[in-house]
């Protein structure tokens, strides 16, 4: 097919709002920070080439610590919220039927509407010394001084699972919705207790929704930086914020962009770990979320 | 399996009042007539929202200069990234759906990476690029392009990148479903290409465009980690509240978050109601 002058002019001027905001807005900042995080500075002013910002990671203990402290909490963080959003999702998707399904379903989409720093807000007003299960706990007799359930890793981690839940339950709601009822009641026929069922049958089915649901919230939980930060305080040690003070406390921007880097590699290698060892591909993961 | 146990019943339960739980106690305590955002029930008050600071030494959220500047500069961003993502993203969904090109598989992937890209990274590639432009910029024209530093219009650009993908996705999704025998069927009737444009196709879209300006304007509101590293001096919404938050705030916080917790609750119902007319 040969194309008319006229054609390949509408073709260039809709693809060009498309190319500017990838190049402009990606590739491009990505070149830079990549640049950057290959420069040292040599003299006031004067920057080279150089492996020294990658070699400060590894050499500062504060900073590979945090990196692995990230990643590790975010696994956890993604396994406790799987393992708290499957009965949800199952339940859902197999058991609630007609308005009650659609109302459950629009139930945990609401909070996922409101800002996550509300939602932070809300737990640092049930969790601190001074907030509302600790008032409770005292005036119930269990303690007989307050409580400070705040600034500790148990607060960080119930903070990002309650921020990821939404994101892991509608992915498996979703593939549980196409299992075919009768493939359990054979399960069930067949003399298959309830957890063989369940093992054998359901979660297997279910696997295209647990990969995607655990990739999306990997992500999210290991970009995060409010969640950690507020419900962390000082021990919260979450990567983001070693980026964020480098650039923009410290001015440190080839350091900042080495971390940056950093954590864009970490993010993209568990989400092509998960990917790979479950044999599932990114384009058919993203349509399930 | 269809028979949940009492035990799974009480999860569910006990799963709703968690996830509830935090917006209950935000929303409640908006209303107590203490200083601050913590028990013992002091009594109810609008103060938090109305008043003037005579009783507690701050004002309440809808007089305070503070928090009514945070709100105008959040709809300074949100705006033109709604208007925009609108635009940019009904061109790319044509150009998925329609244009037939060289490339084009790598183009739509190009268009999901993103999503993958974590905030702060979109957040600190954008500044450090834009800066760096703007240095040999401003050397070479010798004028200062502030537009061009960390500030709102940063902030917009930093909110474009990712929220495009989101709303180029809405739109595509619906293009997809149009019948194209109705836009044959306006041509055969003599109507020109902007025409039809005009009276069949766009018609057709505006659910999804609708959806998508909601979508990209409650997703800016809501952005933190972009917006954290690309604000000047003027803070939109949820830096306001993040710097409040981290030196202990009034229950003003409270009266802010339960609006925000209204304006959206509104914007997601509107999606509701015309994401179901278009089923």
């Amino acid at each position: 097919m040969s194309r008319k002058p006229a054609q390949s002019l509408t073709l260039f001027l809709l693809l060009a709002p498309a190319v500017l905001w990838l190049g402009v807005l990606i590739v491009l900042p990505h070149v830079e920070i990549l640049v950057l995080s290959f420069s040292e500075r040599v003299a006031p002013r004067v920057y080279a080439f150089g492996f020294g910002n990658y070699l400060e990671f590894f050499t500062e203990p504060l900073y590979w610590r945090t990196f692995a402290r990230t990643a590790i909490m975010s696994i956890l963080v993604t396994a406790i919220t799987l393992v708290l959003a499957f009965p949800i999702a199952l339940y859902i998707a197999r058991v609630a039927q007609g308005r009650m399904k659609a109302m459950l379903l629009l139930l945990c989409l609401l909070p996922f509407w409101v800002s996550e720093l509300v939602r932070t807000l809300g737990w640092m007003m049930l969790l601190r010394e001074t907030g509302v299960i600790s008032y409770m706990l005292q005036a119930i007799g269990v303690t007989d001084q307050r409580t400070e359930f705040l600034y500790n890793d148990g607060a960080v981690i119930l903070g990002l699972v309650y921020g990821g839940l939404l994101f892991m339950i509608v992915p498996l709601a979703n593939a549980l919705e196409s299992l075919d009822p009768s493939v359990v009641e054979a399960g069930f026929d067949l003399g298959g207790s309830r957890w063989t069922v369940l093992r054998r049958i359901v979660i297997p089915h279910a696997m295209p929704g647990i990969v995607a649901g655990s990739i999306i919230v990997f992500m999210l939980t290991v970009g995060n930086f409010a969640t950690p930060v507020l419900l962390g305080g000082k021990n919260g040690l979450w990567f983001t914020e070693q980026i964020y003070a480098q650039f923009i406390t410290r001015f440190n921007w080839p350091q900042g962009a080495a971390f940056g880097m950093l954590l864009l590699l970490l993010s993209s290698a568990i989400v092509w770990a998960g990917l790979r060892l479950t044999g599932q591909s990114l384009g058919t993961t993203l349509k399930q979320a | 399996m269809n028979r949940p146990t009492l035990s799974w019943k009480l999860y569910i339960a006990a799963f709703y009042i968690f996830l509830f739980a935090p917006l209950l106690v935000v929303a409640i305590f908006a209303f107590n007539a203490s200083p601050f955002p913590s028990p013992p029930w002091k009594g109810f008050t609008l103060d938090w929202f109305t008043g003037s600071g005579a009783t507690f030494g701050k004002p309440g959220v809808l007089v305070d200069p503070i928090w009514l500047d945070t709100i105008a500069n959040s709809f300074k961003v949100a705006i033109p990234v709604a208007l925009l993502a609108v635009v940019i993203g009904t061109v790319n969904a044509w150009v998925l759906e329609r244009a037939e090109f060289p490339g084009k598989t790598f183009l739509s992937m190009m268009m999901l990476w993103p999503l993958v890209i974590p905030g702060v990274v979109l957040g600190i590639s954008i500044l450090a690029f834009f800066s760096r432009v703007a240095n040999g910029l401003e050397e070479w024209l010798q004028t200062d392009l502030d537009f061009l530093r960390p500030g709102l219009s940063l902030v917009v650009l930093g909110q474009l990148s990712f929220i495009l993908t989101i709303s180029t996705l809405i739109i595509a999704a619906r293009l997809r479903k149009f019948d194209r025998s109705l836009e044959e069927a306006a041509f055969d009737l003599g109507a020109s290409r902007v025409r039809v444009l005009r009276t069949v196709t766009l018609p057709f879209l505006s659910p999804a465009l609708i959806g998508a300006g909601l979508v990209a304007l409650l997703m800016s509101f809501e952005n933190f980690n972009t917006t954290l590293m690309l604000v000047g001096s003027d803070a939109p919404l949820p830096i306001t509240m993040y710097g409040q938050m981290r030196e202990g705030a009034t229950p003003a916080i409270n009266a802010v978050s339960l609006l925000l917790m209204l304006g959206v609750g509104g914007i997601a119902s509107v999606f509701a109601l015309t994401s179901k007319a278009e089923r």
